[in-house]
Protein backbone atom coordinates (compact mmCIF):
# COMPACT_ATOMS: atom_id res chain seq x y z
CA UNK A 1 0.00 0.00 0.00
CA UNK A 2 1.28 3.49 -0.92
CA UNK A 3 1.75 5.90 2.01
CA UNK A 4 0.42 9.04 0.36
CA UNK A 5 -1.32 9.73 -2.95
CA UNK A 6 -1.22 13.33 -4.06
CA UNK A 7 -3.90 14.44 -6.48
CA UNK A 8 -2.61 17.24 -8.67
CA UNK A 9 0.91 17.97 -9.94
CA UNK A 10 0.81 21.73 -9.68
CA UNK A 11 3.35 23.48 -7.48
CA UNK A 12 1.46 22.52 -4.28
CA UNK A 13 1.29 18.82 -5.17
CA UNK A 14 4.90 18.60 -6.32
CA UNK A 15 6.23 20.52 -3.31
CA UNK A 16 4.34 18.24 -0.91
CA UNK A 17 5.42 15.11 -2.81
CA UNK A 18 9.10 16.11 -2.62
CA UNK A 19 8.91 16.96 1.09
CA UNK A 20 7.11 13.72 1.97
CA UNK A 21 9.58 11.72 -0.11
CA UNK A 22 12.44 13.37 1.83
CA UNK A 23 10.70 12.42 5.08
CA UNK A 24 10.86 8.78 3.98
CA UNK A 25 7.34 8.14 2.70
CA UNK A 26 6.25 6.43 -0.53
CA UNK A 27 4.36 8.91 -2.64
CA UNK A 28 2.45 8.76 -5.90
CA UNK A 29 1.28 11.82 -7.81
CA UNK A 30 -1.78 11.74 -10.09
CA UNK A 31 -2.26 14.53 -12.61
CA UNK A 32 -5.16 14.94 -15.03
CA UNK A 33 -3.23 17.08 -17.53
CA UNK A 34 -0.46 15.94 -19.88
CA UNK A 35 2.26 17.87 -18.05
CA UNK A 36 3.09 18.90 -14.50
CA UNK A 37 3.12 22.47 -13.19
CA UNK A 38 -0.59 23.29 -13.06
CA UNK A 39 -1.72 26.87 -13.60
CA UNK A 40 1.74 28.35 -13.00
CA UNK A 41 2.99 26.86 -16.31
CA UNK A 42 0.81 29.35 -18.16
CA UNK A 43 2.08 32.36 -16.21
CA UNK A 44 4.80 34.64 -17.54
CA UNK A 45 6.05 36.41 -14.40
CA UNK A 46 5.30 36.22 -10.69
CA UNK A 47 4.72 39.22 -8.44
CA UNK A 48 6.16 41.09 -6.69
CA UNK A 49 9.69 40.37 -7.97
CA UNK A 50 8.54 39.71 -11.58
CA UNK A 51 10.67 36.57 -11.62
CA UNK A 52 10.09 34.29 -14.55
CA UNK A 53 7.39 31.75 -13.59
CA UNK A 54 9.21 29.19 -15.71
CA UNK A 55 12.07 29.21 -13.16
CA UNK A 56 9.69 27.88 -10.51
CA UNK A 57 8.39 25.14 -12.82
CA UNK A 58 11.85 24.05 -13.91
CA UNK A 59 13.01 24.04 -10.27
CA UNK A 60 10.21 21.62 -9.31
CA UNK A 61 10.65 19.50 -12.46
CA UNK A 62 14.27 19.03 -11.43
CA UNK A 63 13.30 18.17 -7.82
CA UNK A 64 10.89 15.48 -9.06
CA UNK A 65 13.48 14.06 -11.48
CA UNK A 66 16.24 13.97 -8.82
CA UNK A 67 14.06 12.04 -6.40
CA UNK A 68 12.56 9.73 -8.99
CA UNK A 69 9.05 10.45 -7.75
CA UNK A 70 6.37 8.40 -9.50
CA UNK A 71 3.83 10.52 -11.30
CA UNK A 72 0.97 9.45 -13.57
CA UNK A 73 -0.01 12.12 -16.06
CA UNK A 74 -3.30 12.13 -18.02
CA UNK A 75 -4.90 10.43 -15.03
CA UNK A 76 -8.28 11.69 -13.97
CA UNK A 77 -9.50 10.86 -10.45
CA UNK A 78 -13.12 9.74 -10.53
CA UNK A 79 -13.71 8.87 -6.90
CA UNK A 80 -12.07 8.34 -3.52
CA UNK A 81 -13.46 5.61 -1.26
CA UNK A 82 -12.58 5.44 2.40
CA UNK A 83 -12.15 1.81 3.52
CA UNK A 84 -13.20 0.33 6.87
CA UNK A 85 -9.56 0.08 7.96
CA UNK A 86 -9.09 3.84 7.45
CA UNK A 87 -7.17 3.52 4.18
CA UNK A 88 -8.31 4.94 0.84
CA UNK A 89 -9.05 3.49 -2.57
CA UNK A 90 -8.75 5.86 -5.51
CA UNK A 91 -10.50 5.13 -8.78
CA UNK A 92 -9.15 6.90 -11.84
CA UNK A 93 -9.51 7.03 -15.60
CA UNK A 94 -6.87 4.28 -15.68
CA UNK A 95 -8.01 0.69 -15.34
CA UNK A 96 -6.24 0.13 -12.03
CA UNK A 97 -7.31 1.62 -8.73
CA UNK A 98 -4.81 2.76 -6.13
CA UNK A 99 -4.71 2.01 -2.40
CA UNK A 100 -3.08 4.36 0.08
CA UNK A 101 -2.94 5.29 3.76
CA UNK A 102 -3.48 8.99 3.22
CA UNK A 103 -4.55 11.37 0.45
CA UNK A 104 -3.56 14.94 -0.29
CA UNK A 105 -5.81 16.92 -2.57
CA UNK A 106 -3.75 19.52 -4.43
CA UNK A 107 -6.06 20.24 -7.33
CA UNK A 108 -5.76 24.01 -7.23
CA UNK A 109 -8.25 26.21 -9.06
CA UNK A 110 -9.60 26.93 -12.50
CA UNK A 111 -9.92 30.40 -14.01
CA UNK A 112 -13.26 32.13 -14.30
CA UNK A 113 -14.61 31.90 -17.86
CA UNK A 114 -14.91 35.58 -18.80
CA UNK A 115 -17.58 34.79 -21.44
CA UNK A 116 -20.00 34.29 -18.56
CA UNK A 117 -19.77 38.03 -17.95
CA UNK A 118 -21.27 38.71 -21.36
CA UNK A 119 -21.65 42.46 -20.89
CA UNK A 120 -17.82 42.75 -20.84
CA UNK A 121 -17.62 41.44 -24.40
CA UNK A 122 -15.03 38.68 -24.03
CA UNK A 123 -15.24 36.41 -27.07
CA UNK A 124 -17.46 39.01 -28.76
CA UNK A 125 -15.09 41.95 -29.30
CA UNK A 126 -11.55 41.23 -30.50
CA UNK A 127 -9.90 43.79 -28.22
CA UNK A 128 -11.14 42.25 -24.99
CA UNK A 129 -8.58 39.96 -23.36
CA UNK A 130 -8.20 38.27 -20.00
CA UNK A 131 -5.27 38.57 -17.60
CA UNK A 132 -4.42 34.96 -18.49
CA UNK A 133 -4.30 35.79 -22.23
CA UNK A 134 -1.84 38.59 -21.51
CA UNK A 135 0.38 36.30 -19.41
CA UNK A 136 0.37 33.70 -22.19
CA UNK A 137 1.34 36.34 -24.70
CA UNK A 138 4.26 37.55 -22.58
CA UNK A 139 5.32 33.98 -21.93
CA UNK A 140 5.66 33.34 -25.65
CA UNK A 141 7.25 36.64 -26.54
CA UNK A 142 8.55 39.26 -24.19
CA UNK A 143 8.16 41.84 -26.96
CA UNK A 144 5.79 44.78 -26.79
CA UNK A 145 2.15 43.78 -26.78
CA UNK A 146 0.30 44.60 -29.96
CA UNK A 147 -3.45 44.52 -30.28
CA UNK A 148 -5.04 41.67 -32.28
CA UNK A 149 -5.64 44.08 -35.16
CA UNK A 150 -2.21 45.79 -34.90
CA UNK A 151 -3.88 49.03 -33.83
CA UNK A 152 -1.68 51.30 -31.70
CA UNK A 153 -2.64 51.12 -28.04
CA UNK A 154 -3.32 54.66 -26.90
CA UNK A 155 -5.52 53.70 -23.98
CA UNK A 156 -5.81 50.38 -22.17
CA UNK A 157 -8.10 49.54 -19.24
CA UNK A 158 -7.76 46.77 -16.69
CA UNK A 159 -10.95 45.61 -15.00
CA UNK A 160 -10.57 44.18 -11.51
CA UNK A 161 -12.87 41.57 -9.91
CA UNK A 162 -14.14 39.83 -13.08
CA UNK A 163 -15.94 36.78 -11.71
CA UNK A 164 -15.00 37.74 -8.15
CA UNK A 165 -17.02 39.50 -5.43
CA UNK A 166 -19.97 39.18 -7.77
CA UNK A 167 -23.13 37.29 -6.89
CA UNK A 168 -24.21 37.61 -10.53
CA UNK A 169 -21.27 35.39 -11.48
CA UNK A 170 -22.09 33.07 -8.60
CA UNK A 171 -18.82 33.98 -6.86
CA UNK A 172 -19.22 36.16 -3.79
CA UNK A 173 -15.61 35.82 -2.68
CA UNK A 174 -12.39 37.73 -3.44
CA UNK A 175 -9.78 35.96 -5.60
CA UNK A 176 -6.99 37.76 -3.75
CA UNK A 177 -4.31 37.90 -6.44
CA UNK A 178 -6.06 39.81 -9.25
CA UNK A 179 -5.46 43.29 -7.74
CA UNK A 180 -1.72 42.89 -7.63
CA UNK A 181 -1.71 41.03 -10.97
CA UNK A 182 -3.46 44.00 -12.59
CA UNK A 183 -0.87 46.36 -11.13
CA UNK A 184 1.96 44.09 -12.30
CA UNK A 185 0.53 43.76 -15.82
CA UNK A 186 -0.24 47.49 -16.04
CA UNK A 187 3.38 48.31 -15.13
CA UNK A 188 4.73 45.77 -17.66
CA UNK A 189 2.53 47.31 -20.34
CA UNK A 190 3.80 50.81 -19.47
CA UNK A 191 7.40 49.61 -19.52
CA UNK A 192 6.93 48.23 -23.02
CA UNK A 193 4.85 51.07 -24.31
CA UNK A 194 5.36 54.24 -22.22
CA UNK A 195 2.97 56.34 -24.30
CA UNK A 196 -0.04 54.13 -23.60
CA UNK A 197 -2.41 55.56 -21.01
CA UNK A 198 -3.38 52.85 -18.55
CA UNK A 199 -6.46 52.76 -16.32
CA UNK A 200 -7.44 50.32 -13.58
CA UNK A 201 -11.13 50.09 -12.63
CA UNK A 202 -11.35 48.72 -9.09
CA UNK A 203 -13.80 48.34 -6.21
CA UNK A 204 -11.19 47.99 -3.45
CA UNK A 205 -7.48 47.52 -3.89
CA UNK A 206 -6.40 44.59 -1.78
CA UNK A 207 -2.64 44.92 -1.63
CA UNK A 208 -2.20 42.43 1.18
CA UNK A 209 1.16 40.84 0.46
CA UNK A 210 4.82 41.76 0.78
CA UNK A 211 5.79 44.32 -1.83
CA UNK A 212 2.25 44.74 -3.17
CA UNK A 213 1.61 48.22 -1.78
CA UNK A 214 5.02 49.30 -3.09
CA UNK A 215 4.01 48.09 -6.57
CA UNK A 216 0.73 49.98 -6.37
CA UNK A 217 2.57 53.15 -5.44
CA UNK A 218 5.13 52.63 -8.21
CA UNK A 219 2.22 52.22 -10.64
CA UNK A 220 0.78 55.57 -9.53
CA UNK A 221 3.92 57.63 -9.14
CA UNK A 222 6.41 56.23 -11.62
CA UNK A 223 4.10 55.05 -14.37
CA UNK A 224 1.12 57.41 -14.00
CA UNK A 225 -1.37 54.55 -14.07
CA UNK A 226 -4.80 55.92 -13.19
CA UNK A 227 -6.96 54.09 -10.68
CA UNK A 228 -10.66 54.71 -11.04
CA UNK A 229 -12.89 53.46 -8.26
CA UNK A 230 -15.95 51.93 -9.86
CA UNK A 231 -17.09 48.65 -11.34
CA UNK A 232 -17.43 48.44 -15.11
CA UNK A 233 -21.09 48.19 -16.06
CA UNK A 234 -20.89 47.49 -19.79
CA UNK A 235 -18.73 47.59 -22.90
CA UNK A 236 -19.72 48.46 -26.46
CA UNK A 237 -17.61 48.47 -29.60
CA UNK A 238 -17.17 51.54 -31.78
CA UNK A 239 -17.07 51.17 -35.55
CA UNK A 240 -13.25 51.50 -35.49
CA UNK A 241 -12.92 48.60 -33.05
CA UNK A 242 -12.20 50.72 -29.98
CA UNK A 243 -14.27 50.02 -26.89
CA UNK A 244 -16.60 52.32 -25.05
CA UNK A 245 -16.64 51.66 -21.30
CA UNK A 246 -19.33 52.78 -18.88
CA UNK A 247 -18.75 52.89 -15.15
CA UNK A 248 -19.32 55.21 -12.24
CA UNK A 249 -16.41 57.24 -10.95
CA UNK A 250 -17.63 56.63 -7.42
CA UNK A 251 -15.24 59.10 -5.82
CA UNK A 252 -16.76 61.95 -7.78
CA UNK A 253 -20.19 60.28 -7.71
CA UNK A 254 -20.82 60.64 -11.45
CA UNK A 255 -21.18 58.31 -14.43
CA UNK A 256 -17.91 57.89 -16.33
CA UNK A 257 -17.36 57.12 -20.01
CA UNK A 258 -14.09 56.36 -21.75
CA UNK A 259 -12.97 54.84 -25.06
CA UNK A 260 -10.06 52.40 -24.91
CA UNK A 261 -8.14 50.40 -27.51
CA UNK A 262 -7.86 47.31 -25.37
CA UNK A 263 -9.60 45.90 -22.33
CA UNK A 264 -8.03 43.38 -19.94
CA UNK A 265 -10.35 41.43 -17.65
CA UNK A 266 -8.78 40.26 -14.38
CA UNK A 267 -10.37 36.83 -14.15
CA UNK A 268 -10.78 35.27 -10.72
CA UNK A 269 -10.33 31.77 -9.39
CA UNK A 270 -12.96 29.06 -9.05
CA UNK A 271 -12.91 25.64 -7.49
CA UNK A 272 -12.13 22.91 -10.06
CA UNK A 273 -15.28 21.12 -11.18
CA UNK A 274 -13.43 17.80 -11.01
CA UNK A 275 -12.55 18.47 -7.35
CA UNK A 276 -16.21 18.91 -6.50
CA UNK A 277 -16.95 15.60 -8.21
CA UNK A 278 -14.58 13.43 -6.22
CA UNK A 279 -15.10 15.51 -3.05
CA UNK A 280 -18.70 14.36 -3.21
CA UNK A 281 -17.62 10.74 -3.62
CA UNK A 282 -16.14 10.69 -0.12
CA UNK A 283 -18.24 13.41 1.53
CA UNK A 284 -15.59 16.11 1.86
CA UNK A 285 -17.14 19.30 3.18
CA UNK A 286 -16.88 22.27 0.85
CA UNK A 287 -17.38 25.91 1.89
CA UNK A 288 -20.00 28.23 0.40
CA UNK A 289 -17.41 29.32 -2.17
CA UNK A 290 -17.27 25.65 -3.39
CA UNK A 291 -13.62 25.27 -2.39
CA UNK A 292 -12.72 22.54 0.14
CA UNK A 293 -13.39 23.62 3.71
CA UNK A 294 -10.35 23.29 6.03
CA UNK A 295 -11.21 21.54 9.30
CA UNK A 296 -9.87 24.52 11.27
CA UNK A 297 -8.55 27.60 9.47
CA UNK A 298 -6.13 28.45 12.27
CA UNK A 299 -5.07 25.20 13.87
CA UNK A 300 -5.57 22.55 11.16
CA UNK A 301 -5.48 24.38 7.84
CA UNK A 302 -4.67 21.23 5.85
CA UNK A 303 -7.07 18.74 7.48
CA UNK A 304 -10.54 18.11 6.09
CA UNK A 305 -13.60 16.60 7.74
CA UNK A 306 -12.41 13.20 6.43
CA UNK A 307 -9.66 11.75 8.65
CA UNK A 308 -6.50 10.99 6.69
CA UNK A 309 -7.50 13.23 3.79
CA UNK A 310 -5.62 16.53 3.55
CA UNK A 311 -5.37 19.55 1.26
CA UNK A 312 -2.44 21.50 -0.15
CA UNK A 313 -2.71 24.78 -2.06
CA UNK A 314 -5.53 26.63 -3.76
CA UNK A 315 -8.11 23.81 -3.58
CA UNK A 316 -9.08 25.49 -0.26
CA UNK A 317 -9.57 28.90 -1.88
CA UNK A 318 -7.70 31.50 -3.91
CA UNK A 319 -4.01 31.66 -2.96
CA UNK A 320 -0.92 33.32 -4.39
CA UNK A 321 2.13 31.26 -5.34
CA UNK A 322 3.89 31.88 -2.04
CA UNK A 323 0.76 31.26 0.04
CA UNK A 324 0.29 28.02 -1.92
CA UNK A 325 3.83 26.88 -1.16
CA UNK A 326 3.44 27.72 2.53
CA UNK A 327 0.22 25.73 2.62
CA UNK A 328 1.86 22.76 0.90
CA UNK A 329 4.68 22.78 3.45
CA UNK A 330 2.21 22.67 6.33
CA UNK A 331 0.44 19.81 4.49
CA UNK A 332 3.66 17.80 4.74
CA UNK A 333 3.72 18.31 8.51
CA UNK A 334 0.05 17.41 8.87
CA UNK A 335 0.45 14.16 6.91
CA UNK A 336 3.66 13.08 8.66
CA UNK A 337 2.08 13.53 12.08
CA UNK A 338 -0.99 11.56 10.88
CA UNK A 339 1.08 8.64 9.55
CA UNK A 340 3.34 8.41 12.62
CA UNK B 1 -41.15 80.02 -29.64
CA UNK B 2 -43.67 78.99 -27.05
CA UNK B 3 -42.03 78.37 -23.64
CA UNK B 4 -43.45 75.34 -21.87
CA UNK B 5 -41.45 75.87 -18.69
CA UNK B 6 -39.29 72.79 -18.90
CA UNK B 7 -35.86 72.01 -20.32
CA UNK B 8 -33.66 68.98 -20.91
CA UNK B 9 -31.00 68.31 -18.29
CA UNK B 10 -27.33 68.59 -19.12
CA UNK B 11 -25.56 65.21 -19.00
CA UNK B 12 -23.71 64.57 -15.76
CA UNK B 13 -21.55 61.88 -17.36
CA UNK B 14 -17.81 62.43 -17.30
CA UNK B 15 -16.40 61.84 -20.77
CA UNK B 16 -12.73 61.13 -20.38
CA UNK B 17 -11.86 62.30 -23.88
CA UNK B 18 -13.22 65.79 -23.13
CA UNK B 19 -11.29 66.34 -19.89
CA UNK B 20 -8.98 69.37 -19.73
CA UNK B 21 -5.84 67.86 -18.22
CA UNK B 22 -3.67 71.00 -18.21
CA UNK B 23 -3.82 71.58 -14.45
CA UNK B 24 -3.37 67.96 -13.36
CA UNK B 25 -0.35 67.55 -15.67
CA UNK B 26 1.18 70.75 -14.29
CA UNK B 27 0.68 69.71 -10.67
CA UNK B 28 1.99 66.15 -11.12
CA UNK B 29 5.01 67.49 -12.98
CA UNK B 30 5.91 69.85 -10.14
CA UNK B 31 4.69 67.73 -7.22
CA UNK B 32 4.93 64.07 -8.36
CA UNK B 33 3.74 62.78 -4.97
CA UNK B 34 0.26 64.07 -5.89
CA UNK B 35 -0.29 61.07 -8.18
CA UNK B 36 -0.05 58.68 -5.21
CA UNK B 37 -3.28 59.97 -3.60
CA UNK B 38 -5.66 57.13 -2.76
CA UNK B 39 -8.59 59.33 -1.72
CA UNK B 40 -8.52 58.31 1.94
CA UNK B 41 -9.80 61.72 3.08
CA UNK B 42 -7.53 62.20 6.08
CA UNK B 43 -6.54 65.63 4.67
CA UNK B 44 -10.17 66.72 4.70
CA UNK B 45 -10.82 65.20 8.11
CA UNK B 46 -8.12 67.30 9.72
CA UNK B 47 -8.78 70.49 7.73
CA UNK B 48 -9.98 73.52 9.72
CA UNK B 49 -11.53 75.08 6.61
CA UNK B 50 -13.43 71.84 5.90
CA UNK B 51 -14.75 71.90 9.45
CA UNK B 52 -16.37 75.29 8.88
CA UNK B 53 -17.06 75.47 5.12
CA UNK B 54 -17.61 73.26 2.05
CA UNK B 55 -13.88 73.33 1.33
CA UNK B 56 -12.79 69.75 0.67
CA UNK B 57 -9.23 69.14 -0.46
CA UNK B 58 -9.85 65.47 -1.26
CA UNK B 59 -12.66 66.50 -3.60
CA UNK B 60 -10.46 69.20 -5.14
CA UNK B 61 -8.12 66.40 -6.23
CA UNK B 62 -11.00 64.68 -8.05
CA UNK B 63 -12.09 67.94 -9.68
CA UNK B 64 -8.56 68.71 -10.86
CA UNK B 65 -8.39 65.27 -12.48
CA UNK B 66 -11.75 65.84 -14.15
CA UNK B 67 -10.75 69.33 -15.29
CA UNK B 68 -13.64 71.00 -13.46
CA UNK B 69 -12.30 74.36 -12.43
CA UNK B 70 -15.44 76.23 -11.44
CA UNK B 71 -15.60 74.83 -7.90
CA UNK B 72 -11.82 74.98 -7.47
CA UNK B 73 -11.83 78.70 -8.26
CA UNK B 74 -14.54 79.31 -5.68
CA UNK B 75 -12.99 77.14 -2.97
CA UNK B 76 -9.23 77.49 -3.21
CA UNK B 77 -8.90 80.69 -1.18
CA UNK B 78 -10.54 79.10 1.84
CA UNK B 79 -7.31 77.17 2.49
CA UNK B 80 -5.27 78.90 5.21
CA UNK B 81 -2.08 77.00 4.35
CA UNK B 82 -1.78 75.70 7.91
CA UNK B 83 -0.34 72.41 6.61
CA UNK B 84 -2.18 70.00 8.91
CA UNK B 85 -3.21 67.96 5.84
CA UNK B 86 0.46 67.60 4.97
CA UNK B 87 1.16 66.18 8.45
CA UNK B 88 -1.56 63.51 8.28
CA UNK B 89 -1.26 62.36 4.64
CA UNK B 90 -0.40 58.63 4.73
CA UNK B 91 1.28 58.87 1.33
CA UNK B 92 3.38 61.88 2.33
CA UNK B 93 1.94 64.16 -0.35
CA UNK B 94 3.04 67.77 -0.01
CA UNK B 95 -0.54 69.03 -0.06
CA UNK B 96 0.45 72.61 0.78
CA UNK B 97 2.60 72.70 -2.32
CA UNK B 98 -0.35 71.25 -4.24
CA UNK B 99 -2.52 74.17 -3.10
CA UNK B 100 0.16 76.65 -4.19
CA UNK B 101 0.43 74.89 -7.57
CA UNK B 102 -3.35 75.01 -8.03
CA UNK B 103 -3.28 78.76 -7.45
CA UNK B 104 -0.38 79.25 -9.88
CA UNK B 105 -1.82 76.82 -12.43
CA UNK B 106 -5.24 78.50 -12.53
CA UNK B 107 -3.49 81.74 -13.56
CA UNK B 108 -0.84 80.17 -15.84
CA UNK B 109 -3.39 78.22 -17.88
CA UNK B 110 -5.88 81.03 -17.83
CA UNK B 111 -8.46 79.00 -15.96
CA UNK B 112 -9.61 81.93 -13.80
CA UNK B 113 -12.68 83.84 -14.86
Amino acid sequence: MIDVIIIGAGIAGIDTACNLHDAGYDVLVLEKEKSMGGNVQHWSTLFPSKRNAHEVISYYTEQVRKRGITMYLNTFVNSIKKQDDGSFEIHTSREVSFKCKSVIIATGYSLFNAQRKEEYGYGIYSHVLTSADLEKHWQKQSAEFVSPTQKPLNKVAFIHCVGSRDEKSGNHYCSKVCCVTAVKQAITLKQQSPHTQVFCFYMDLRMYGPGFEEMYREAQEKWGIQFIRGRLSEVAEHIDGSLQLKAEDTLSARPFKISVDMLVLMVGMESQKSTAMFAESCNITCASNRFIQPLDHHLQPNATNVEGLFTAGACIGPLSVFDTLNHSKSATLAVTSYLK
Amino acid sequence: MKQFGFATSKSRTIEYEKINSALISYIVENEPSFSSCMSCGSCTATCSAANLTFFNIRRLNMQIRLGEFENIRQEIDKCMLCGKCLLVCPRGINTRNVIMLIKKGLVTFNLVE
